[in-house]
């Protein structure tokens, strides 16, 4: 037990990336250090384009990098796996199935029986709240019913780690409210590694254990925020004066990064 | 698909709980949710017919294309009972009738169609069989697209009109040559827009497969060509429409049988009543063929258009 708590969850040391070949070859993150503890709850925040979905495609095997290590519990990653949920922006839930079924699908990739499947794939849809539209076709669902069933697909084979890129960035602010709360309780209960993309503050804010702020060209990890506000956050808890200061400080940490591309 | 998806949310049911309030100090940003509800009711109240996308029910639809039926028939029959076109340009609605009564009544308006039917069938078949799989190993993968993709666009716009007396020399007068320009036809077609279907699978349906750890085999067919079925059919649809086209040019240069032949041989015995009644025949084949393809689409893919 002592090993396993000393090993990070995720670990990225000297982490580059480019795209591009020859004369248009350009860097997009360099020197990325970067450790998950397990259980914790990462935002990753920055200027559009400073490579966060680069940064969470690369942590999910999606895409490669030019050098420097990645880990997951201390065992190089080689590829994309079942350890690692992936939750996208645009929701990817498979149209040609129903909401069960589309958490099902996951399930019977990770190697899930018949029977096993059609439980386990009710208790998550059940935990997202959806078991009234659990037979409903995605363009049936809405923007949020369709991305609580993309989390409940990507929590239902339990991988060790929750990777999120602005999971709520296309909903209006009350359906975002709701997703968060509901990201939050479900986060209290089970307790799952996240890596979380936003671009917004607030909710980096109210979800999180630590706060990444990314720096701009090229994309490089600029600082680190705590969040010390006290758990089960409630919805409240966003008014309180220690909330909104530091809401404050990480906005200004984005804004200096901003200003730099403006001048630039 | 995937104009659907975004279009639904206006409409879709509001989530159970989103009539909860209670964000005292998170809801600034609130007001965005609210305007939304807005523009649904706003179309309820009055609703313009020429509104873009306005919709209207299914039995004004049909009374609308039935009624510009008729009235066209209505224009014919004036045309021709007035005289002032002769018949031997354009005989009346009656005599094609009649005409067409008569050639169903001694079978050899059924003979005609079931063997075009048969080598419309056939041709299609294999062109599809052929397209579907090439079309997405070049969807899928850059080689195989590399090396197939530039020699079908340059095939394609060779006219296949061209390749009638070629396919004469090659195959004779008789049915495979039917095949043939059918095939080279739609073929060429198929494979390319096939192509384009599977390449507008959402990348991240793919990332998602492979997230879940799926081997490239299974993400291509429980996945990208799962996903592409709706799009491939309908490609087949449109194609078998320009397959109907080649059929009867190929009927029309060099057959013994067919709705095409019996097109060419009226023409010698100046037979304008039976010209038009297979033109019109073939092109309410055609029609059904059609409807029936989109029929089965509603049946198999309706998942996508559901509660629209
Ligand atoms: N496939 C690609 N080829 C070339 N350049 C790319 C590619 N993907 C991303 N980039 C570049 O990498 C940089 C980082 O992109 P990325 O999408 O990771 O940014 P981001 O922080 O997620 O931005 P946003 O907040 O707008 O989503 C951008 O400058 C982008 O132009
Ligand atoms: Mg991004």
């Amino acid at each position: 037990m002592t090993v396993t708590a000393t090993v990070p969850k995720l670990q990225l040391s000297g982490l580059n990336k480019s795209f591009g070949r020859g004369d248009k070859r350009i860097q997009v993150l360099r020197d990325i250090d970067l450790s998950l503890a397990d259980n914790e709850f990462v935002s990753l925040v920055g200027t559009s384009g400073c490579g966060k979905s680069t940064l969470l495609s690369i942590v999910a095997g999606l895409e490669d990098f030019d050098s420097g290590t990645l880990s997951v519990d201390g065992a190089p990653v080689t590829g994309p796996g079942l350890d690692r949920g992936v939750v996208f922006q645009s929701y990817t839930l498979l149209p040609w199935l129903t909401a069960q079924g589309n958490v099902e699908f996951a399930l019977k990739a990770a190697g899930y029986g018949a029977g096993e499947r059609r439980d386990i794939a009710r208790e998550h849809i059940e935990l997202v709240k959806l078991t009234k539209f659990a037979n409903a076709y995605p363009s049936e669902l809405s923007g949020g019913m369709k991305q609580r069933v993309a989390i409940a697909r990507a929590l239902s084979y339990r991988p060790k780690m929750l990777l999120m890129d602005e999971p709520f960035g296309a909903l209006d602010a009350l359906t975002r409210h709701q997703m968060q709360e509901l990201l939050t309780r479900i986060w209290e209960e089970h307790r799952l590694t996240v890596l979380f993309v936003t671009h917004d503050v607030e909710e980096a804010v109210y979800l999180s254990d630590r706060i990444v702020v990314m720096g701009i060209g090229p994309g490089c990890i600029k600082q680190t925020f705590d969040v010390d506000l006290s758990r089960p956050r409630e919805p409240d808890s966003a008014s309180s004066a220690e909330f909104i200061d530091l809401q404050r400080e990480v906005l200004r940490s984005i804004r200096e990064e901003s200003l730099k591309v403006e001048l630039a | 698909m995937a104009t659907s998806e975004t279009n639904g949310n206006p409409t879709a049911p509001v989530p159970p709980e989103a009539g909860r309030s209670g964000f005292p100090a998170r809801s600034m940003v609130g007001a965005g949710g609210g305007a939304q509800g807005g523009v649904g009711a706003g179309a309820r109240r009055r609703k313009p017919i020429f509104r873009i996308g306005a919709r209207i029910g299914n039995a004004t639809f049909v009374a609308i294309a039935v009624a510009v039926f008729v009235l066209l028939g209505l224009v014919w029959w004036a045309a021709t009972a007035s005289g002032w076109v002769k018949p031997i340009f354009l005989p009346s609605p009656v005599a094609v009738w009649t005409q067409l009564v008569k050639l169903a009544g001694d079978g050899t308006l059924w003979a005609d169609a079931k063997i075009s039917i048969y080598r419309i069938m056939v041709g299609f078949l294999i062109a599809s069989a052929m397209a579907i799989p090439i079309g997405v190993l070049i969807g899928c993968f850059r080689i195989w697209e590399a090396a197939i993709e530039p020699l079908v666009d340059f095939v394609r716009y060779m006219p296949v009109v061209a390749f009638v007396p070629l396919t004469i020399l090659w195959a004779g007068t008789a049915d495979t040559q039917k095949f043939l320009i059918i095939w080279i036809g739609t073929f060429f077609q198929q494979v390319l827009m096939v192509m384009d279907n599977v390449k507008r699978v959402p990348p991240d349906f793919i990332g998602l497969g492979r997230t879940l750890g799926l081997p490239e085999r299974k993400i291509l067919t429980r996945i990208v060509v799962r996903s592409a079925l709706p799009g491939i059919w309908d490609t087949l649809r449109i194609s078998l429409g320009w397959a109907w086209t080649w059929l009867v040019l190929a009927e029309l240069v060099a057959a013994t049988s067919g709705l095409g032949y019996r097109i060419t041989v009226s023409q010698r015995y100046f037979q304008t009543n039976t010209i038009i009644g297979y033109i019109l025949l073939l092109g309410l084949l055609g029609l059904i063929t059609d409807q029936v393809m989109k029929a089965l689409e509603r049946v198999l893919f309706g998942y996508a258009r559901r509660g629209r």
